[in-house]
């Protein structure tokens, strides 16, 4: 059985793998139960706000008002996928989660990975990150406010923080999870101890890094939000409270809907990322997760 | 008749009066106590005795991953650790093949076996690669080069990390029951397997095991140590010549060997039940 044939890394392709993996999910019944989850979703909302409008229901926007006023070409109250101020609003929000992502994995990747491997360090920052940590970030806006100048880094700011704390955290927590052989090996076999952080512990803590880039998306959008409610003119969360005080109301569930399918969509890009740089992994679960 | 130990210059192991206490919660625990031993170049060593009885403390010791807290190792006429320096520096002279594996999963089977040369700038990643190739190929690796560890089976995982410590001509091989989570019967192929890359490499082999015959039919000379703290209670040599294949398991002479020190192991067996050491 040793020398028998066995499908190598360079023989099953990426893209074979890709419709392979299709495929099987086609044959699952992973994608008939989300589309059941979402029909119910939706039929549940229509039923008790548009057809039998039930208590409290009655006021909700319903979703056939929700979706014939976003794709409208000639909307009621100027919002919908044919005017340019939708995208315009998207479009901001998007690049702020963009900056806030990328500076808070570009921060939080490393403090993570100092904190975990380095005892003085983690002794030294940790209390302090543990006691900021806690503050919402509705807390920082006045400070915000005041630090940075403009509309467009206060909101930069308060979205990044939020993230880059669960980058770090789950950073450090990937390192710390890995398995005390693993260093010792690469010791063995000669390895200097930046050779082993290059090798052992960065690869080593990236399924728990990638863990917490995913929360630190949906966080990032989570803050964004508020920050834009506060402060700016542009953005999804500025639209969803500028449409509550203008009394729009099927607007604000457009605004909202939007940020739930571009935070999903986020985070998918993040996965794919991962599952990118963690083949080994893929391919490990692919078989089964047989260890 | 004494067994015949291959023909290797280097790789002598001296352990002298090693002593190692450690704090723990319900003290001071003696893991050693006095625990002195010569391996001798190219020997196969194998070291017997319960679960926890301070085995493994004692491949840490010689690996560089722990302290001692008294006595010294050589090896050959270096001092690895001792009085001035109570924790060895881990190299790539002594490499350790771990109880639970420890190849990087997230490096193909070939960049692991690769790695020691590489990144001790002995070879370049070409370099490294070609002779790889031969060592596994020779282990019956050939066609797994770029898959990853997890996507092989538990033996095949076992032989590439021991040619992975082998890829950097190591004096000797410090193996922690590397087989104890293989089925039987992958562990008998391994057996084999790592004898015949015992032959080709000339290598001294420190190998800890619960095992009594997998020590006999492996080892030159079986230490059985006692529990807690761990020192020698008992040294067999065993004059079953070298080369050895399974045939060996059911010769007369071998059983004789079994029921010689079968009850010395037992006997540390009740005592570690005992005293409440937990399987580890």
């Amino acid at each position: 059985m040793a020398n028998g044939p066995r499908a190598s890394a360079a023989e099953v392709g990426a893209w074979a793998m890709l419709m392979y993996r299709i495929s099987g999910w086609l044959r699952s019944p992973t994608p008939y139960l989300m589309l059941a989850g979402f029909a119910a979703f939706f039929g549940a909302w229509f039923l008790l706000s548009e057809v039998f409008r039930v208590w409290r229901f009655a006021s909700l926007p319903g979703p056939r008002a929700v979706l014939l006023e976003w794709f409208n070409p000639n909307p009621v109250y100027g919002m919908s996928l044919y005017t340019p101020d939708y995208y315009m609003h998207v479009w901001m929000s998007l690049r702020r989660v963009l900056y806030a992502f990328v500076i808070s994995t570009g921060l939080g990747v490393p403090f993570g990975l100092f904190l975990g491997w380095s005892k003085v360090f983690r002794e030294f920052t940790f209390p302090v990150f543990e006691t900021l940590r806690p503050i919402p970030v509705l807390a920082w806006v006045p400070l915000a406010i005041v630090m940075f100048k403009g509309d467009e880094t206060p909101v930069i700011f308060l979205t990044t923080l939020a993230s880059f704390y669960a980058t770090a955290l789950n950073t450090m927590l990937g390192v710390q999870s890995i398995d005390e052989s693993y260093p010792r090996a690469a010791a063995c076999l000669g390895a200097s101890k930046w050779q082993i952080f290059r090798h052992v512990i960065i690869p080593g803590a990236l399924p728990f890094m990638f863990t917490g880039l995913q929360i630190s998306v949906g966080v990032a959008w989570f803050s964004l939000v508020a920050a834009e409610m506060v402060s700016g003119e542009y953005g999804l969360g500025y639209l969803i409270n500028s449409s509550y005080v203008n009394v729009q109301y099927p607007v604000i569930i457009i605004g909202m809907i939007s940020v739930g399918i571009v935070g999903y969509a986020s985070s998918a890009l993040v996965r794919l990322a991962g599952d990118y740089l963690m083949q080994w992994r893929v391919r490990e679960l692919a078989l089964g997760g047989a260890r | 008749m004494n067994a015949p130990a291959p023909m290797a210059s280097k790789g002598a192991i001296r352990i002298q009066n090693v002593d190692k206490v450690y704090l723990a919660r319900e003290g001071a625990v003696q893991a050693v106590s006095d625990c002195s031993r010569d391996i001798r170049p190219g020997e196969f060593c194998m070291i017997v005795g319960p679960s926890g009885c301070g085995k493994t403390t004692l491949l840490n010791a010689i690996a560089g991953f722990h302290d001692i807290t008294g006595g010294a190792i050589y090896l050959d006429s270096e001092m690895l650790c001792g009085p001035e320096r109570p924790k060895a520096e881990p190299g790539p002279d002594r490499v350790v093949v771990f109880q639970n594996g420890a190849l990087f999963p997230w490096k193909t089977n070939l960049d692991n076996v690769t790695f020691g040369p590489v990144v001790q700038g002995k070879m370049t990643r070409a370099e490294a690669s070609e002779k790889a190739r031969g060592m596994m190929a020779d282990a019956g690796l050939a066609g797994v080069e770029h898959n990853y560890p997890g996507e092989i089976s538990s033996g095949m995982r076992r032989r590439v990390e021991i040619v992975r410590a082998l890829m950097n001509d190591p004096k000797v091989l410090l193996l922690d029951e590397p087989f104890r989570a293989l089925d039987s019967l992958t562990k008998s192929v391994m057996h084999e397997a790592l004898l015949e890359i015992y032959y080709k490499n000339k290598v001294t082999i420190f190998f800890i095991t619960h095992d009594l015959e997998e020590a006999i039919f492996l080892g030159h000379r079986v230490a059985i140590m006692t529990t807690r703290p761990c020192k020698p209670k008992k040294l067999l040599e065993v004059d079953i010549p070298h080369p050895r294949n399974y045939s060996v398991l059911t010769s007369p002479r071998f059983r004789e060997l079994m029921e010689e020190t079968v009850s010395a192991v037992h006997e540390e067996a009740v005592k570690a039940f005992e005293a409440g050491e937990k399987e580890m």
